[in-house]
């Protein structure tokens, strides 16, 4: 009791240092978060209704979507494979190297995702390591849509595997021990005992992987090639819109990625609500 | 079913849980691996589960060797000290998984899994909890559902690591009469890890002693109590006075007084420590002969059926433990910073070389 009221004191003490401090925190979110993001959504239907939904579905414009789809569409499934692999080997289990896995899990929030680009042109570019095998077999990966792929898988690996590592770290081995006294296979412990635990963290690196595959620019770019209609994915369209002076299209397309970015952020909200529950 | 470790060892890096360590449990025997945190208790444990593997050495399970078999194919029932109840799932579904996971060959009907259940939950009195989560149980309820899981695939060996370490005293003495009754009715060899001497002596039928990854000491509780083999399992097993002193000749000089210790006697001159239980001191207010020490009271603790008093020697400024009856406290017209006389009734001698035998010696 008296330590509840020492601490509404201890609050109530300065109301101008608490009001300040308020305040300046919500003029900050004011200024670098809600009004670009209003400007996004201004500029798009600047020009009505019509011109906003002739911008997006111009072929070029569907033809970037439905290639940042299918890069997330491959990419999130393999990572959340690799993801709860390596969190599970990591957690489970005692081998050698087991460091050395965790911090390579890290490289791509490490390395700035222009040098992740650059990895794969320097491995499969003309110049690269087998760049000449590829052109002779008449396969291309970079300036196609397999090095888009490829550099947003590498630029989304460690999301999954980063959100399950702590999580399946606090939760210890001891039930999937106990699975395995009582009998179970390994597949069985897997979906039956590890899964279930794990399943909102899962989730919950899910949305952040597809949010960042679906967002990826840098590396993306680097492979790209920015051929219109074909290697372009969304925020790749955005640019080139936008440097040709187009800025209802510009800002029609970035609104589409505005608009997942909210989604993501409900949905985020509605896990971690889940996993405090 | 018996169970038969053979000079087992196990490191864990450069940590050596167990050295050499050979330990037989006899058919529906209930045998307790007592010892203090490290000491290699609980490893060995999940060796015989199968949840690790020993370095050099081998489990037989029946006269079977099984140190290469899976956990799941021991045939044996593992209860964790922390539970490790499946916390998405209800108590029902806990204990069911273990039927429910069985091939399909020998998969039971769901019928037959549900009155399973039930017939364990009613075995663990806890039939009306079947609908909960693990989280809305209390953590005696949580043990007896570990048990019940347990016990769902008719295991032929329990084998439970520190089952009440986490449950308050009261809880703790409920269970341990429980677990005893129940290893009488349904009749499995148990093996169960605990650091608390009081619940390894009163629950089981024998008790192993571990130190540092060897086993001291295996024997019956009064055995193992009436007859410490080393100095450690006298300190372990309750509280304890020591006196330095040292022997020579057969004969040990442990503070002022003297102790025949004839199987000592090619000895020639050696440290010695003497050891004496709390209710192995008796107190007097007269010195008599040359055996008494004097001390001074420093507190009297009159909780429980016994007087606990903590002592000062005079001379030395050890602390010395006594336990009489109140009876004798009343006689005696004690009063904490009196002076009085203390004499050992039993000491046991060790000479400082632990593997030479003790015994035991009337005053």
């Amino acid at each position: 009791m008296e330590s509840s009221q020492q601490r509404a004191r201890a609050h109530s003490e300065n109301p101008i240092v608490r009001y300040l401090l308020i305040g300046s925190a919500l003029l900050f979110l004011a200024f670098f978060l809600v009004t670009p993001l209003l400007t996004v959504f201004i500029e798009a239907f600047d020009k009505g209704w019509d011109a906003y939904r002739a911008a997006i579905v111009e072929p070029d414009a569907l033809s970037s979507i439905y290639l940042s789809l299918m890069a997330v569409a491959i990419a999130v499934p393999v990572n959340t494979l690799f993801g709860v692999a390596a969190a599970w080997s990591i957690t489970k289990f005692d081998f050698i190297g087991k460091n050395i896995l965790v911090t390579l899990v890290d490289i791509p929030f490490a390395v700035s995702p222009i040098i992740s680009g650059l990895i794969f042109v320097l491995m499969f570019g003309a110049q690269g390591w087998i760049g000449p095998w590829l052109a002779e077999h008449d396969i291309r990966i970079i300036f196609a849509v397999p090095g888009i792929i490829l550099a947003t898988m590498f630029v989304t690996v460690p999301f999954v595997a980063r959100e399950l590592i702590p999580h399946m770290q606090a939760q210890g081995r001891e039930e999937e021990e106990a699975a395995l006294v009582l009998g179970a296979t390994g597949l069985q412990t897997f979906f039956r005992v590890t899964l279930p635990n794990i399943r909102w963290s899962l989730m919950y690196g899910i949305i952040l992987c597809t949010a960042r595959a679906m967002g990826e620019f840098g590396a993306v770019a680097v492979v790209s090639g920015h051929i219109r209609g074909q290697t372009n994915t969304i925020p790749l369209h955005v640019e080139i819109l936008y440097n040709e002076y187009n800025f209802v299209g510009a800002f029609a397309v970035a609104s589409l990625l505005t608009l997942m970015a909210i989604v993501t952020l409900a949905l985020k909200k509605i896990v971690e609500w889940k996993i405090s529950e | 079913m018996s169970i038969d470790i053979k000079s087992v060892s196990k490191t864990f890096g450069t940590f050596e849980a167990l050295k050499n360590v050979s330990l037989s449990v006899g058919d529906a025997e209930l045998v307790a691996l007592l010892g203090p945190s490290g000491s290699g208790k609980t490893t060995l444990l999940r060796i015989i589960a199968g949840l690790d593997t020993p370095d050099t050495g081998s489990i037989l399970l029946n006269g079977d060797d099984a140190t290469n078999r899976g956990a799941g194919d021991r045939g044996v029932g593992f209860v964790f000290q922390h539970y490790a109840l499946f916390r998405h799932m209800t108590v029902m579904e806990n204990v069911a998984f273990g039927l429910r996971v069985q091939p399909k060959s020998i998969r039971k009907s769901k019928a037959d899994i549900r009155d399973r259940v039930m017939t364990l939950l009613k075995l663990v009195q806890l039939d009306w909890v079947a609908q909960r989560y693990p989280a809305q149980l209390s953590g005696g309820q949580r043990q007896r559902i570990a048990l019940a899981r347990a016990l769902a695939v008719e295991p032929k060996v329990l084998l439970l690591d520190e089952p009440f370490g986490a449950l308050d005293a009261r809880v703790r003495r409920e269970l341990r009469t429980w677990l005893r009754r129940l290893h009488d009715e349904i009749n499995v060899s148990c093996v169960f890890v605990t650091h608390d001497q009081e619940e390894a002596l009163e629950v089981s039928d024998r008790v192993a002693i571990l130190d540092s990854g060897r086993i001291e000491q295996v024997g019956t509780p009064q055995n193992v109590y009436d007859n410490p083999a080393n100095p450690f399992v006298y300190s372990f097993l309750g509280n304890v006075n020591l006196f330095h002193g040292r022997v020579k000749e057969g004969k040990a000089t442990v503070g002022d007084f003297e102790v025949d210790t004839p199987e000592y006697r090619n000895a020639s001159d050696s440290p010695a420590v003497g050891y004496s239980r709390p209710h192995e001191l008796e107190l007097s207010r007269e010195r008599s002969g040359n055996d008494s020490l004097s001390a001074v009271i420093l507190q009297i603790q009159a909780v429980g059926p016994n007087v606990k008093l903590r002592l000062k020697r005079t001379e030395s400024e050890d602390i010395l433990e006594a336990e009489i009856t109140r009876e004798k406290l009343r006689e005696l017209e004690l009063k904490t910073g009196e002076s009085v006389f203390v004499k050992p009734r039993l000491v046991r001698v060790f000479i400082a070389d632990p593997s030479e035998t003790p015994l035991n010696y009337q005053i």
